[in-house]
C-alpha cells in the first residue's frame, strides 16, 4: 500500500565489528533486551490470538457436551431450558443472508465512488472527499444503529410496499406491513457501514495502477471510460475483491446496527421484507443478559463459529492482497 | 489489450468533413443544462403524479439526466463518448447516493440531539433516574469511556508500538511473517468475539466481577492491530539513509531506534494511536458484555460495572420511550463529536509532523 511498499525494508545489519571496546558487553545487553522486548511484544499477539480461539473452544466444548439438540441443524436456541437445546442454522442463515445484501448493495457503489475519488473528481475535490470518508468510517456502530432504526426504519416501509407489489411474487421480497425491521433493512444498514472500507481499500489499489498503462490508452484514443475499463479495472481486479471480502468481514461481525434495527426472531423465512431472523452478533448482545451458565456457553459456542468465518474470510482477503503486492511491486 | 479502441476511429474521421481533425461535440454546459433541466421534469413529474416522497422525485431526476445525457451525446458525439459519458454520470451518481444517507446521518444525529446537550446533560449521570423520566445526563458514561479507553490505549500502544519495531526493524524471518498475517487477521476480528474471549478468560475461568477493566482489555485487543498497521506503515517512511548514518557512527541499534527512527516518525504514530483511540471510543459489544452498565457515577474501573457512551446510547434505545430517544440522540452527538475532534486533532499532528524527506 501506499509508498511505503516502494521502499526495501531496511538491511539486515550488522553492528559494526570495530566498536568501541568499554562499551561493547553494554550495547549488546541493551540490543539484546530491546530485541526481546520487541519480539516478546510480536509474540505476545500471537499467544492472544490462540487465547482467544482456545477460550472459546473451551467454553464451546462445555455448551455442546450439554446440547441435545444438533449445534448446526436445530432451529431453536433454549439454551436456558432443561435440557438445552439450540443450533445455529437460524443465525447462520441470517448473518449470511443479511451480509450478501450489504454486500450487493455496497461494492458496485463503493467502486463507483473509489473511480470517483482517482478518476473523476476534480483534483482540488479528491483529497478532502478522500477525508470525508476517513471521517466516516470513524462513526460508531451504536450511532449507525440508532440512525437506522429510528429513522431508517419508518422512511422504509413506502420502499417494501412498493417492491412487495412488483416482486412480491417472488417471495422473497413479499411484505405484510409492520415495522421494516427486517434482514433486508439490516442488509441496507449495513451497507452504508461497509461503503467507506470497501472505498478506501478500492482507491488505494485504483491509485496504484501503473500511469504508463493509462497513458498508453489515452494515446491509442481511448476515452475516460475505456481507460478504466481495460487499464484501471483489470488492475484493480484482485484489489476490489479482497476489499469487498474485508467490509464482508466487517459485515459479518457487526452487532450493535444489527441488533438496534432487527426484530429478532427464531424462524427462517423466505420473505427479506418481513420481520424476523438474527445473526451470531445479534443473538450474543439480545441474550446475554437473560442467559444462564449454559445459555452463556451455548452464546459463546455461535461467537466460536462467527469467530472462525471471519477469520477466514479476512485470511483469504489479506492472501489476495498479498499475492497482488508482489506483481504490482514489479510494476512500480 | 483489445483493440476496440483502434477500430472505430478511421470509419468516424471519413465520416466527418475534411476540414476538422475534431468530434463534433456538446458544449461545455452540456451537463449543467441537462442537470437543471432533469431536475426540473424530476419535479413536474413529482408534483403531477403526486409522488410524496422527495427521494422518488431525486431519483427520477437522476434517471433521466443519466438517458438524456447518453442519447443526446449518442446524437451528437457517438457512441463511444456517449458510453463514457453514461460512465461518468453513473460514476456520479454512485457517489451521491452514497452522500445521501451518510449526510442525513450526521444531519439527523445533530438536529435530534441538540436539543438535550447543554452543561446539565454533560455534567449529570442517571442515578436515581427511571428511563421513563426526562432529565439526566451521561456524566458517568463520559467517565467511563474515557477511563476504559484510556486503559486500553494503556495496554495497546506500548504493545503495538513495540510489534511495529520488530515487523520493521528486526524483522524477515518466519515468525515476523505469521505476526502480520495475523495482525491483519486479528484487525478483523469481531469486537463481541473480543468480548466473549474476555469474558471467558477473566469473568468465567478467574472469577474477577464485571468492571471497566475488563471491557478494556477487549478494547486493547482490538486497539493493537490498529496500532501495529500504522506504526509499521510510518516506520517504513523513515528513509533508511537516517539508520545508516546513525550505526554508522557507531550508535548500538536500539539506540538508533529510540533516538533516530522514532523521533523521525512520531508524528505519524501518534496520529495512528488516535485513530485507533477513536475507533475504539465507539466500540459497544465488549462493553456490553463485560462492564455491564452502571446509572451512577463510578470512578473506579477496577472495581464495579461502569458506564460508556456508546453503552449508554444502546440502553435509552432500549428504553424505547421518548425522553430515552432524546437521551440517546444527544449521547450519539456527543460521541461522534468525540470521535472527531480525536480523528481531526489526529489528521492535524499528521499534517503538522510529517515526516520531510522520504519520498
Amino acid at each position: 500500500m501506499k509508498i511505503a511498499d516502494t521502499i526495501a525494508p531496511p538491511p539486515q545489519q550488522e553492528l559494526p565489528p570495530q566498536a568501541p571496546k568499554p562499551s561493547k558487553s553494554a550495547r549488546h545487553r541493551g540490543d539484546r533486551i530491546f530485541l526481546g522486548l520487541s519480539r516478546g511484544s510480536g509474540i505476545a499477539l500471537l499467544v492472544i490470538m490462540a487465547a482467544i480461539a482456545a477460550f472459546l473452544t473451551w467454553r464451546t466444548a462445555n455448551a455442546l457436551a450439554v446440547n441435545e439438540g444438533n449445534f448446526f441443524t436445530t432451529f431453536d436456541w433454549n439454551a436456558n431450558a432443561d435440557p438445552p437445546v439450540f443450533g445455529i442454522a437460524v443465525l447462520a442463515f441470517g448473518t449470511v443472508v443479511s451480509s450478501v445484501i450489504a454486500m450487493a448493495l455496497a461494492v458496485p457503489i463503493a467502486v463507483g465512488i473509489a473511480l470517483f475519488i482517482s478518476h473523476y473528481a476534480p483534483r482540488r475535490l479528491a483529497t478532502p472527499l478522500g477525508y470525508v470518508i476517513d471521517l466516516l468510517a470513524a462513526v460508531p456502530s451504536i450511532v449507525y444503529g440508532l440512525w437506522g432504526a429510528l429513522f431508517l426504519v419508518p422512511h422504509l416501509s413506502g420502499l417494501f410496499y412498493w417492491m412487495d407489489d412488483y416482486l412480491g411474487w417472488t417471495g422473497v421480497f413479499d411484505y405484510s406491513g409492520g415495522a421494516a425491521r427486517s434482514l433486508f433493512t439490516v442488509g441496507i444498514v449495513l451497507a452504508i457501514m461497509i461503503l467507506p472500507i470497501v472505498t478506501n481499500v478500492s482507491r488505494e489499489v485504483f491509485l496504484q495502477v501503473p500511469k504508463m498503462h493509462e497513458e498508453a490508452a489515452l494515446a491509442l484514443g481511448a476515452t475516460r471510460w475505456e481507460v478504466i475499463r481495460m487499464s484501471v479495472l483489470p488492475f484493480g481486479r484482485s484489489g476490489v475483491i479482497s476489499a469487498s471480502m474485508l467490509g464482508l468481514g466487517r459485515a459479518l461481525g457487526e452487532t450493535m446496527a444489527v441488533a438496534t434495527v432487527l426484530s429478532p426472531s427464531f424462524v427462517i423465512k423466505l420473505s427479506l421484507l418481513d420481520p424476523g431472523g438474527g445473526t451470531f452478533a445479534q443473538n450474543i448482545a439480545a441474550g446475554f443478559n437473560e442467559a444462564g451458565d449454559v445459555g452463556r456457553d451455548a452464546l459463546i459456542a455461535s461467537g466460536l463459529v462467527l469467530f472462525v468465518i471471519t477469520l477466514v474470510v479476512n485470511g483469504g482477503a489479506r492472501m489476495i492482497i498479498a499475492r497482488r503486492k508482489e506483481y504490482s511491486g514489479a510494476n512500480a | 489489450m483489445s483493440n476496440a479502441v483502434l477500430d472505430t476511429s478511421p470509419v468516424d474521421s471519413a465520416d466527418r468533413g475534411s476540414d476538422s481533425l475534431r468530434h463534433a461535440r456538446l458544449p461545455r454546459w452540456a451537463p449543467l443544462g441537462i442537470a437543471v433541466l432533469s431536475a426540473a421534469l424530476g419535479s413536474a413529474v413529482g408534483l403531477v403524479a403526486d409522488l410524496s416522497s422527495k427521494a422518488q422525485w431525486g431519483l427520477i431526476a437522476a434517471l433521466l439526466f443519466v438517458g438524456i445525457t447518453f442519447a443526446l451525446t449518442t446524437a451528437v458525439e457517438g457512441v463511444r463518448q456517449a458510453r463514457d459519458r453514461l460512465a461518468t454520470s453513473l460514476v456520479w451518481v454512485c457517489f451521491i447516493a452514497a452522500l445521501v444517507p451518510l449526510a442525513s446521518l450526521v444531519w439527523e444525529t445533530v438536529v435530534r440531539g441538540i436539543g438535550l446537550l447543554d452543561g446539565y446533560f454533560l455534567t449529570h449521570s442517571m442515578s436515581g433516574l427511571r428511563d421513563l423520566q426526562p432529565g439526566g445526563g451521561v456524566y458517568h458514561a463520559l467517565i467511563g469511556t474515557v477511563q476504559q479507553v484510556g486503559l486500553a490505549a494503556l495496554i495497546a500502544a506500548p504493545i503495538g508500538l513495540l510489534t511495529a519495531i520488530y515487523l520493521v526493524e528486526y524483522g524477515g524471518g518466519k515468525l515476523a511473517r505469521a505476526v502480520t498475517f495475523f495482525v491483519d487477521v486479528m484487525t478483523g476480528i469481531p469486537s463481541i468475539v473480543a468480548g466473549l474471549f474476555v469474558l471467558s478468560f477473566w469473568i468465567i475461568l478467574l472469577d474477577f466481577g464485571y468492571s471497566g477493566w475488563a471491557g478494556a482489555m477487549a478494547l486493547a485487543i482490538l486497539m493493537m492491530p490498529i496500532v501495529v498497521r500504522s506504526t509499521e506503515e510510518m516506520l517504513k517512511l523513515v528513509p533508511n539513509e537516517l539508520r545508516e548514518a546513525s550505526l554508522a557512527l557507531g550508535v548500538p541499534k536500539w539506540r538508533t531506534i529510540l533516538k533516530v527512527v522514532l523521533p523521525t516518525a512520531i508524528g505519524g504514530i501518534t496520529t495512528g494511536v488516535m485513530l485507533a483511540v477513536a475507533r475504539i471510543a465507539g466500540e459497544t459489544a465488549p462493553v456490553m458484555l463485560l462492564v455491564f452498565g452502571a446509572a451512577s457515577i463510578n470512578n473506579n474501573p477496577f472495581e464495579g460495572p461502569q458506564s460508556s457512551l456508546p453503552y449508554f446510547i444502546w440502553q435509552q434505545f432500549k428504553a424505547g420511550n421518548q425522553y430515552a430517544y432524546d437521551r440517546a440522540w444527544a449521547a450519539a452527538l456527543v460521541l461522534i463529536g468525540l470521535v472527531m475532534l480525536l480523528n481531526l486533532l489526529a489528521r492535524g499532528i499528521a499534517r503538522w509532523k510529517a515526516p520531510k524527506a522520504g519520498r
